[in-house]
């Protein structure tokens, strides 16, 4: 498994990822499970250290209005790459609530999504794929930069002249 | 016709090379055929029975010559010499290799055309009436709102994974020739009291298994939301559709199941939220520099009777049938909208030879303005005639075999490609439509019969729309043997309905009998002959049907 953000491999992630019963250590960044987190809201919130969640596609953001904007890592994942929920979840996170944290895509993230997923506003890909990790590494990812609509990345991407309103190319984005 | 400028041109030519891409990995083995799938689907390209498909976009059903010469070189060079016309007007080749589609797609590329989700779960190719721009009935182009929706839809990087396929078709007229009732999202262009445009909206609407007709939602969203509602409507459907069962994954389940006033709140909560960021909301100089592409032609100024018209009718028998069939009114007078069967008996519907298509070419250059259209019922369409020319166009169509004026006559069958080509289908369409048409071959009696739309589809995915057939048959496998169900008084125009199962199934040797007992069934029924099979059938509903095709049961 390789964590790759804003456009390079990192290392050094800080964050600890917990299950549904793991314990919660006294110190560090932690991301736990979305029922879980609810669950352990307050206690997690008196915590002197950042809070992420793990969002299954298809949970949706039921509940966590009102914690959005004290997360530092939201987790969407991709239980089948064909599984596109999470790239809605994503843009309404970003767009709707103005989350600027951390968003991180796990699970089946292949090569051919990674854009797409960039667009809607992961600036994380948790990548499991050999082939896609080393594409990404050897500089081997051909996907359409151009594009027709607007998304979540788009303050990131100035507009091509020319008069269209959305046209982007998001070419320096992966 | 809309043309490609420069950022349009690299966006293809950037999909064509990660085509290519996806392809080399396919066949160094690093893709496995699971995890390919969804990709070739992406670019059109399915694997069917004896070899791979590959579905080319026609835009709204809009080609000019250099296009259709192109897609006949395609034939050619890479086919057995022909193409088969789809009902969502796309192009289909059904003998490619897998290794030549990239180099296909450049070939498409440089005629600015592309297979860009002609399949796979995301928005397909937009549908729009094939009179658009021509009919007398239009308040403007619908045309320009479908080339506004396709490029919003093309990669679109939120709704390229959906529970399963999306299909919108737009009309803008009060008749409906784009079926839009059985489609996701059916548009409907409008004006509205203050004379402005806008779009009356259905959603859920399909056919497969589970038939439905779309629900209106709106009744009139103004023009400039148009982008900000349909990205409503699929975030509404990305996020709550069934992926639990493919066959029940379409919109139409959802708005089924919800109900459509939860589906349509749902939708109008998410309008409002994508609205108040207002980054959807159209620019008036935009949709107008889109509309600049669909400027009507220079028409000539013409008397709207056509004394050279009239004298080949007077002439002769043929092209008198012609003119009465397949000519349609056109707006402008002195001209008239010519529909090129590719429905000729004993033919299989829908398909052109690549000398077919070089001559349609030749004929729109020359007569039409360079334009030709696909209509849904897998027909061309030459919307531009003068009618002092259509004799000629006439004259040159009948070489070709092309000019049997059928249209919208029993002959004028939709039928899918069926077990003749397809991995889903449990039954053969093509022979059975040219059975039924040679058997009604004799062009008098389909006068006789008036207006009748027979449409077949090989399984239940229904991709010959029998559901919404006056007379629909449903190929299905019965033991091993190919069994027909008939549904009767379906329609998929403005008074969309799906058709009912008139009892049960017949063999293929009995199915055409069974076709020409529901017939002549209607003719002894009817108070007229101005009284057509559907509106006899909603008259007097499908017993007297049932009880002449199981009177010996």
């Amino acid at each position: 498994m390789a964590l790759y953000r804003n456009g390079s491999f990192v290392t050094d992630d800080p964050w600890r990822i917990l299950g549904a019963d793991e314990p919660v250590p006294p110190a560090g960044p932690v991301a736990l499970p979305k029922a879980r987190f609810l669950a352990e809201r307050e206690a997690l919130v008196g915590r002197n250290a950042p809070l992420g969640v793990v969002i299954e596609a298809g949970e949706g953001l039921d509940g966590l209005e009102d914690d959005i904007h004290r997360l530092s890592l939201i987790v969407l994942t991709f239980p089948k790459y064909t599984d596109g929920r999470s790239y809605s979840t994503a843009r309404i996170l970003r767009e709707r609530f103005s989350y600027r944290g951390e968003l991180r895509a796990t699970g089946n993230v292949l090569r051919d999504q990674l854009r797409f997923m960039v667009r809607c506003g992961f600036d994380a890909l948790e990548i499991v794929h050999e082939g896609t990790i080393a594409a990404l590494k050897e500089g081997r990812i051909k996907l359409v930069s151009l594009h027709y609509q607007p998304a979540s990345r788009d303050e990131d991407i100035p507009p091509i002249a020319g008069g269209r309103p959305w046209r982007r190319s998001s070419a320096g984005l992966l | 016709m809309y043309r490609y400028d420069e950022f349009d041109r690299q966006f293809v030519a950037e999909r064509v090379e990660e085509f290519r891409d996806q392809v080399a990995r396919r066949l160094s083995g690093e893709l496995t055929e699971d995890e390919f799938r969804p990709l070739r689907l992406m670019n059109g390209v399915y694997l069917q029975l004896h070899a791979y498909m590959l579905r080319i976009a026609i835009p709204y059903g809009t080609l000019n010559g250099r296009k259709l010469r192109r897609l006949a070189h395609i034939a050619r060079r890479y086919d057995r010499g022909f193409g088969h016309f789809t009902t969502r007007q796309n192009l289909q080749f059904n003998w490619i290799r897998l290794e030549d589609v990239p180099d296909i797609l450049a070939e498409l590329a440089e005629v600015e055309m592309h297979a860009i989700q002609t399949s796979g779960n995301c928005i397909r190719n937009v549908s729009a009436d094939h009179f658009a721009g021509a009919a007398a009935d239009e308040v403007a182009d619908p045309r320009v709102y479908a080339e506004i929706l396709r490029q919003w839809s093309s990669l679109h990087p939120e709704f390229t994974f959906l529970p399963r396929k999306f299909k919108i078709a737009v009309v803008a007229s009060p008749a409906d020739r784009a079926a839009i009732q059985v489609h996701d999202i059916g548009l409907q262009v409008k004006r509205n009291e203050a004379g402005e445009l806008g779009f009356a909206v259905w959603v859920g609407g399909g056919l497969g298994r589970t038939p439905m007709i779309g629900r209106k939602v709106r009744d009139f969203l103004p023009e400039a939301e148009l982008l900000s509602y349909c990205e409503a409507i699929l975030r509404v459907y990305n996020l709550h559709g069934r992926r639990d069962n493919k066959y029940k994954a379409r919109l139409k389940i959802l708005v089924h199941e919800a109900g459509v006033d939860e589906i349509a709140r749902d939708i109008e909560a998410e309008y409002e939220a994508i609205r108040a960021r207002g980054a959807l909301a159209m620019p008036q100089e935009e949709i107008a520099r889109i509309r600049a592409y669909f400027a009507p032609p220079a028409f000539a100024q013409l008397p709207a009777r056509s004394s050279v018209f009239e004298a080949a009718k007077a002439d002769s028998r043929s092209f008198a049938l012609f003119a009465e069939r397949n000519v349609a009114p056109h707006k402008v007078p002195g001209y008239g909208i010519v529909t090129i069967s590719l429905k000729a008996i004993g033919a299989p519907p829908g398909d052109a030879t690549a000398e077919q298509m070089e001559l349609v070419a030749d004929l729109a250059e020359r007569y039409s303005f360079d334009e030709v259209r696909v209509s849904h019922e897998q027909n061309l369409v030459l919307p531009h005639v003068r009618l002092d020319d259509i004799p000629a166009v006439h004259a040159a169509l009948a070489e070709a075999n092309l000019a049997t004026p059928n249209a919208g006559l029993v002959t004028d069958i939709i039928a899918c490609p069926g077990l003749d080509y397809c991995a889903l289908a449990n039954a053969r369409s093509i022979p059975v439509a040219q059975r039924i048409a040679r058997r009604f071959a004799d062009i008098e009696r389909q006068k006789q019969i008036g207006d009748l739309k027979i449409k077949i589809s090989g399984c239940i995915n229904a991709c010959g729309h029998h559901h919404v057939g006056h007379i629909g048959i449903l190929g299905v496998d019965r033991k091993g043997e190919e069994f027909y169900q008939i549904t009767l008084g379906g329609s998929g125009d403005e008074t969309c309905s799906i058709g009912e199962i008139v009892g049960k199934g017949f063999s293929s040797e009995e199915v055409v009998d069974a076709v020409e007992t529901i017939i002549e069934t209607y003719l002894g029924l009817r108070q007229g002959p101005e009284e057509t099979f559907l509106a006899v059938f909603r008259r007097v509903g499908e017993a007297p049907f049932r009880e002449a095709l199981y009177a010996d049961a």
